[in-house]
């Protein structure tokens, strides 16, 4: 009896552990796609600085070597001092990026917690989510420009640091997506599922911890996905208003001032902006494969 | 047979779902200690909603119901039953073991007092070896012998059965059948089973209860005299197939019965 239904483990079809072969090679052929997409792009980019200037397009924006600077000046740029004797550029975005990682960390982390906690709140009825949710998305209508002021000035008077204000500011744009997401996500449970653990007299909050929230993970993590690049942005956006200097908005700011003189000292502070929310997002990545634990199918 | 004994008892139960479909119509059953009576009927009878309102997980509009003698609500919140839905309902990101142990981690076991369990449940079903496996890595018929190990793994005297079987092909369906019925006799668990397969039903039951449609009500309540315990052998013999024939019969009459009612209730006849 059952004998047909006894395979051996390893037989089974959506058997998860591959050969380390196997896993090695795949991971040899994702690097080569990213650098054969990085090539064609830089190429791509050399290719319209060339026709640019050489036939001298004024559309849609005039080429030259301030609007498009050589990539491997900008790469250049990086490994010269920023100013007169000081250290490479580099070295000082390094930094920069550190202290605008710690306030986007914050703010990734802040805006989580609070984002999935809106969800949970509004997933207990139908009147709360109908009632609250247009709040939500006003919130995001506001510009980020137009609450810095405010929350800086606000917990300033406080006594808080200027870099947490900025980690409030920035969680003010990663909350949007968690709560969307979270409150999708605390919704798709099984609705047979809901019934077994009526069946064992769960209570609210047993459905919610046991079946619910964990149901959500994959929601959550796409919006983690979102919101990881997100919180660089808004920490970028924030420092300005609060008047932080040592951050990559603090450095944007800056080069910005002389962009028409060496306009590739702020191509490679974009540059480093870009890699901090790639590690971000792929810090994301990393988690959900520790933590998501589902059926290929369930997986976002 | 009296109140005490009965596991369920079920006395003028109607069921009316908003926007006005009638479920279930006076429906008097009583299931007694050890019995295993399956509900059977055509599609729409009622069958898994009269489940549910043994499992109180749907209200009954009239009635009472009463579940090892008490409220089927105080018998919720007791867990006097496991349940067994169509599809298996596992949690996809609990292994096996883990799926196996959720109703224990609500009742408030230790690890150590559930792992035994787990294991024990787990040898019941023949899955011995798959602990630590996902869901998703096991076919339909091992995901399901999971859900049963699931229901059992708190002892309940009942186990409601919603055509536990009937997503399976008939090879895997006739084998965990005879697999149901070894459990059934080593656990001495009264069973409610859902089917609209009449050999399933006349195969696994001490009785079968034939429902017929809109609204739901009794149309036949037919004891199954087969020898116990049975084995596949018992699907061949002449006593068998009268049975089968007896189901099939009445479920023709409650198809025909219907058919009458509602034509006197649009004034034919």
């Amino acid at each position: 009896m059952a004998e047909l239904e006894h395979v051996a483990p390893s037989e089974l079809v959506h058997d998860v552990r591959r050969s380390s072969r196997v896993a090695g090679v795949s991971a040899a052929f994702r690097a080569l796609t990213f650098l054969a997409v990085l090539a064609f792009l830089w190429g791509l980019w050399e290719l319209w600085h060339w026709i640019g200037t050489r036939f001298k397009l004024t559309w849609p924006f005039p080429v030259n070597d301030v609007t498009m600077p050589h990539l491997h000046r900008i790469v250049e740029a990086l490994f010269q001092p920023a100013q007169a004797n000081g250290p490479w550029l580099l070295h000082v975005l390094f930094h920069a990026s550190l202290f605008t990682a710690k306030e986007a960390a914050l703010g990734f982390v802040l805006g989580a917690v609070g984002g999935f906690a809106i969800a949970v709140v509004l997933s207990q009825s139908r009147f709360l989510e109908r009632g609250i949710i247009p709040y939500v998305v006003a919130s995001q209508t506001i510009p980020l420009l137009a609450i810095a002021p405010m929350v800086v000035v606000g917990l300033g008077s406080k006594g808080i640091h200027d870099w947490l204000a900025v980690a409030v500011l920035a969680a003010y744009l990663t909350f949007f997506p968690v709560t969307i997401n979270a409150l999708r996500g605390l919704q798709s449970a099984d609705p047979r599922a809901v019934e077994l653990l009526r069946s064992y007299a769960a209570g609210r909050w047993r459905i919610l911890w046991k079946l619910q929230a964990p149901s959500s993970l994959p929601y959550l993590f796409s919006a983690f996905r979102i919101a990881a690049p997100l919180s660089i942005v808004g920490a970028i956006i924030s420092e300005p208003s609060a008047s932080i200097q040592g951050g990559l908005g603090g450095a944007i700011v800056n080069f910005n001032q002389y962009y028409s003189i060496e306009p590739q000292e702020l191509w490679a502070t974009n540059v480093i902006s870009a890699l901090l929310g790639i590690a971000f997002f792929l810090a994301v990545v990393a988690a959900e494969r520790v933590i998501v634990r589902r059926a290929p199918e369930n997986v976002a | 047979m009296n109140e005490e004994t009965a596991v369920v008892a079920l006395s003028g139960v109607s069921k009316r779902f908003r926007g006005g479909t009638v479920a279930l119509q006076g429906i008097d059953l009583e299931v007694r200690p050890r019995e295993f009576v399956s509900l059977i009927g055509p599609s729409g009878c009622g069958k898994s909603t009269l489940l549910r309102v043994i499992g109180d997980l749907v209200p009954p509009t009239e009635g009472a119901v009463t579940v090892n003698g008490k409220p089927a609500g105080r018998a919720r919140r007791d867990r006097d039953y496991g349940i067994v839905f169509q599809q298996a309902v596992l949690y996809d990101w609990r292994t096996v073991a883990k799926n196996i142990a959720l109703p224990l981690e609500m009742l408030g076991w230790d690890r150590r007092r559930r792992k035994e369990r787990v294991d024990e449940m787990l040898q019941l079903v023949e899955l011995t070896g798959f602990a630590d496996h996902h869901p998703w890595q096991l076919s339909g018929g091992m995901q399901q012998r999971v859900s049963i190990a699931r229901a059992l793994s708190f002892e309940p005297a009942l186990l409601l059965m919603d055509e536990p079987f009937g997503a399976l092909d008939e090879m895997t369906r006739e084998r965990l059948n005879v697999e149901l019925l070894r459990i059934w006799a080593e656990t001495g668990s009264t069973v409610v089973f859902v089917t609209h397969s009449i050999p399933e039903a006349v195969f696994l039951s001490t009785r079968v209860v034939v429902m017929s449609a809109r609204p739901g009500r009794i149309a036949q309540v037919i004891d199954v005299d087969l020898p116990q315990p049975r084995t596949n052998e018992v699907r061949e013999e002449p006593r068998f197939f009268e049975l089968v024939t007896e189901v099939r019969e009445a479920l023709a009459r409650g198809g025909a019965e219907q058919a009458t009612a509602q034509l006197i209730a649009e004034g034919e006849l």
